[in-house]
């Protein structure tokens, strides 16, 4: 039995908006955030100014602390606004407000469930509050780029988490305002619960230990360091020579494989090297690995790779004015196209010589030869034809076809093609 | 052999300068001219190559486009301090105009593509020595684009008279770029070879002293979105 088709058989894919909304019927939102976007997204759902919403939330919050508990319940209940967009999207770094905004929440919830009684002691939740301020100051990490680093490194290195955490790109600054933080901390802990004086020795043998654990491994942690970078750099050198022999691989050496394998046959060997050389040269130049066939240049050396390949003959492009791929365009160079193979099948010559210029107001087109020529009032039959059939493509669109020949002197076909007003508004000047 | 040897005329040729980091290329041409062009010295790189045409004084320099150190660009440069009269002709696989160019405005009276055939390869470094220009199709047609068109709007036009070619320089172009020795568009136009080569060199100056291009931004601009 034959696969169903898939154009009848799919079902409509659910909209991509619902999938991405919560349990609530909104998802929070991207942009205009403030803290996880849950007041913008709640507005946008229901059609009012972010700001009432935030307002509030924010009176609730006094409430003995409902607009707190109201936002997570938004939060856990809601969803990202679109979790295609957000995986390729880079998270937005948190900046002053956003974290002010956070430590406000955060700074909320804790009063309202010193309120409500679940508390562990002022002593004890304090201190490891402001512990868990320098670290969220050490840890947060500042841009995508660290994150995605991060990870990276996670996965390269497992079970070296200290590396990884020394290898990015945390500031000093940083470091030593969390770790201000964290000690204060623990002494606030330790003074707190009345452990700081009577274990003043510990505390110095402590300190002394850490200093001297420091001095131990300080060297062998900045080595570490200096290591990984290395590493990394390597990493990146060895990607982009991966990707560079990839490249020639499916492109110079296959050619040079087939280049060897014709050696018979000049004329291919020619063709083969001269098609590499163009593929070669849109990759350097950047003109993009597969061609694109949207631009005037692009068709016009797909076309030239056509008729070189086919009929062993050099093309000697010029194009004047490249621009975007229209009707008369095309129709242009499919008339040149059939120029050019009347110029390899009869000329008797290696290379043709074919111009194309474009300009807002008009297309054309010189394809020259200095072949044999030919009488045009002796023309045999199937030349006539061929003739024809450049003529037909041209004059259907409104254009000209002149042809200038002479036994011995060589031919010349010029197509003149005045733009359409239609595809002169696409073309850009 | 002998009787070849005692038929050839000591002739002096064009005295010629070989620069392409290519040593492959470098004997190629080599063997492709040397017999009808005296070669008096090769470089493979931007000093060697100052040095070289410095001492050996050539009529003609043929200089690759794209060298490490600089490109054929760095080694005018450089000669023209000392020896402003050295006429060179660009030689390049490349593609890119910009580069191409940039070549012909630091001084350079030709540009012609490496696959050239040696007939037209003598011919080219006879001409520049003659003090003319040589503009091969694909040079004429980056001309064509570059002077395409009109002026950006608002753009105060310093020296129309550099920044514009008359219709008759766009005609002589049209035709080098259709693949026209300077010969068949003499004929073509009706005007004598030496017109035509007036006309070329009135498009090399605007080329080499006209800020058109920068204006225009040509390179990017006509190329697609």
């Amino acid at each position: 039995m034959s696969p169903p088709d898939p154009a009848t058989s799919t079902v409509p894919p659910p909209p991509r908006r619902r999938a991405a909304e919560g349990a609530l019927g909104f998802s929070r939102a991207g942009e205009d955030r403030v803290v996880a976007g849950i007041a913008a997204g709640l507005a946008h759902r229901i059609g009012v100014d972010p700001v009432l919403v935030r307002i509030a939330f924010i009176l609730f919050a006094f409430a003995g602390g409902a607009g707190v508990l109201l936002y997570l319940l938004g939060w856990a209940l809601s969803s990202d606004e679109d979790p295609g967009a957000d995986a390729h999207d880079v998270p937005r770094a948190p900046d002053l407000q956003q974290g002010v905004a956070l430590g406000l929440v955060t700074l909320g919830v804790l009063l309202l469930l010193r309120e409500a009684g679940f508390w562990l002691g002022d002593g004890l939740v304090w201190p490891v509050v402001i512990g868990g301020l320098g670290s969220a100051v050490i840890w947060t990490r500042g841009d995508a780029e660290d994150r995605a680093r991060w990870s990276r490194m996670a996965s390269h290195i497992p079970g070296d988490p200290v590396g990884s955490v020394f290898g990015g790109r945390i500031s000093i600054p940083r470091i030593l305002v969390g770790a201000t933080l964290i000690g204060a901390g623990m002494a606030g802990f330790l003074a707190a619960n009345d452990a700081l004086v009577s274990f003043r020795p510990v505390v110095l043998a402590v300190t002394v230990t850490v200093a001297g654990i420091a001095l131990v491994f300080g060297p062998w942690l900045a080595r570490l360091v200096a290591q990984l970078s290395e590493e990394r750099r390597e990493r990146i050198r060895s990607e982009e020579r991966a990707d560079v022999a990839a490249h020639l691989h499916d492109s110079v050496l296959q050619t040079l494989a087939l280049i060897q394998r014709s050696s018979e046959e000049p004329r291919r060997m020619v063709a083969l090297a001269r098609r590499q050389e163009r593929e070669l040269r849109a990759w350097l130049y950047g003109r993009g690995a597969g061609p694109d066939t949207r631009t005037v240049r692009a068709a016009l050396d797909a076309m030239t790779e056509e008729v070189e390949v086919d009929h062993e003959v050099d093309l000697d492009v010029v194009l004047v004015g490249d621009g975007v791929l229209d009707d008369d365009t095309v129709a242009v160079i499919g008339a040149v196209r059939e120029a050019a193979v009347n110029a390899a099948k009869h000329a008797g010559v290696d290379v043709v010589s074919v111009y194309l210029e474009s300009t807002p107001e008009v297309v054309t087109a010189f394809v020259r030869d200095r072949g044999r020529g030919f009488d045009p009032a002796a023309v045999p039959a199937d030349r006539r034809g061929i003739a024809d059939s450049i003529r037909g493509r041209v004059e259907r669109r409104g254009g000209t076809v002149e042809l200038w020949t002479e036994p011995g002197g060589g031919t010349e076909v010029a197509v003149t093609l005045p733009r359409h007003p239609a595809s002169r508004s696409e073309t850009t000047p | 052999m002998t009787q070849r040897v005692l038929v050839e005329q000591p002739r002096r040729g064009t005295r010629i300068f070989l620069v392409d980091d290519h040593r492959m290329f470098r004997s190629g041409v080599k063997a492709e001219i040397g017999t009808r062009v005296d070669i008096v010295g090769d470089a493979g790189d931007v000093d060697e190559a100052i040095q070289g045409i410095r001492l050996t004084k050539p009529d003609v320099v043929l200089l690759d486009v794209h060298m490490p150190g600089g490109g054929g660009r760095a080694v005018i440069e450089g000669v023209h301090e000392t020896h402003p009269d050295t006429r060179f002709l660009a030689l390049s696989v490349s593609d890119a105009a910009e580069d191409v160019i940039a070549v012909i405005r630091a001084g350079a009276r030709g540009y012609v593509t490496k696959t050239i055939a040696p007939d037209e390869l003598v011919d080219a470094i006879q001409r520049i020595a003659e003090g003319d220009a040589v503009f091969s199709p694909r040079l004429a047609g980056f001309v064509l684009d570059a002077f395409a068109g009109d002026l950006p709007p608002g753009v105060d036009d310093a020296d129309p008279e550099l920044d514009q070619l008359t219709t008759r320089e766009k005609e002589v172009m049209r035709h080098i770029a259709r693949g026209y020795t300077y010969k068949e568009v003499a004929k073509r136009l009706h005007i004598s070879i030496k017109t035509v080569e007036t006309h070329v060199s009135a498009v090399l100056r605007k080329l080499q002293l006209s800020s058109r291009h920068e204006l225009t931004a040509w390179a990017a601009g006509r190329r697609l979105l």
